[in-house]
């Protein structure tokens, strides 16, 4: 997907590398966290055996949701700072709708999903939606 | 793969997720845009913006979101509740159309119908990836 121009005051490989950081820092997070409650297992399960504060002590001593929780906040600080320097009209829909293509690459490498033609085909259309809606 | 159906309960925790998300961060937008203006000098009217009716309706609503983002990915691939997520901001730009009367261009017209299509591409498959079971996984080892 072509990223459109910057703000003046910001060079195109510096927004290129603010936004990259995003997605990268947000991908890290989605994978770390998805393995994390995968390695869990069911939380309604969990829930229904062990109740609600069963299901909360699963996910907070899982070193791995943490893991993926600070990679999702250094996300979001990235945001931030991006925002700070770059138009919330390229940050946003950019950073949004390459997040799913990365996640989707990155949950077949890591996680091993099965990621066939229909998903692949669902992350395109939605990624380009997610442009248009937010662009 | 093996077709995972998933039931009403699970399809409801997918529609939370879809909906807290940008319910949650439309209330923080409508709270912060009517507090007067914060400055880093006093960070304590930060914290008292947390207790107004609207922040804290934003930030339950964004709770709300993390526990049921966290339920689905325990039960489904995150491929498949990703596009869950991105059908929020479908459901926001329908609320603002038809709710705050705001103009919708064609653009976005193009961007609602190409996430619904997405979405509904991707429901109509498998919401997990099967995996061979151990001990399957044990005796194709011990063929090789």
């Amino acid at each position: 997907m072509m990223i459109p121009s910057p703000a003046p005051q910001t060079g195109f490989w510096t927004a290129t590398a603010m936004i990259a950081s995003i997605v990268l820092s947000s991908t890290a997070g989605e994978v770390l966290t998805a393995a994390a409650m995968k390695s869990i297992g069911d939380l309604d399960e969990i829930r229904a055996h062990s109740g609600m504060k069963g299901a909360i002590r699963a996910v907070v001593t899982c070193p791995l949701f943490f893991a993926g929780v600070s990679f999702l906040a250094l996300a979001f600080f990235a945001l931030l700072f991006a925002l700070n320097h770059l138009n919330l009209s390229l940050v946003a829909p950019a950073s949004a709708s390459l997040t799913l293509v990365t996640n989707a690459i990155a949950a077949k490498i890591f996680l091993k999903e099965n990621v066939d033609r229909r998903r692949w085909t669902s992350a395109v259309l939605v990624c380009v939606g997610v442009y248009l809606l937010a662009h | 793969m093996a077709h995972q159906k998933l039931s009403p309960h699970q399809y409801l925790i997918l529609g939370l997720v879809a909906v807290c998300a940008p319910l949650g961060d439309t209330f923080l937008s409508r709270g912060m845009v009517g507090l007067p203006s914060i400055s880093l000098e006093h960070p304590a009217s930060l914290i008292a913006a947390v207790f107004t009716p609207w922040v804290a309706a934003g930030i339950a609503l964004l709770i709300g979101f993390f526990a049921s983002y966290l339920t689905a990915l325990s039960w489904a691939d995150l491929t498949y509740v990703l596009p869950a997520t991105a059908f929020g901001n479908v459901i926001v730009a329908l609320l603002a159309r038809f709710w705050l009367h705001e103009p919708i261009s064609p653009l976005r017209w193009a961007g609602i119908v190409l996430i619904t299509v997405g979405v509904g591409f991707v429901a109509q498959g498998p919401s997990l990836t099967e995996r061979p079971a151990l001990e399957e996984r044990v005796a194709q080892e011990q063929v090789r």
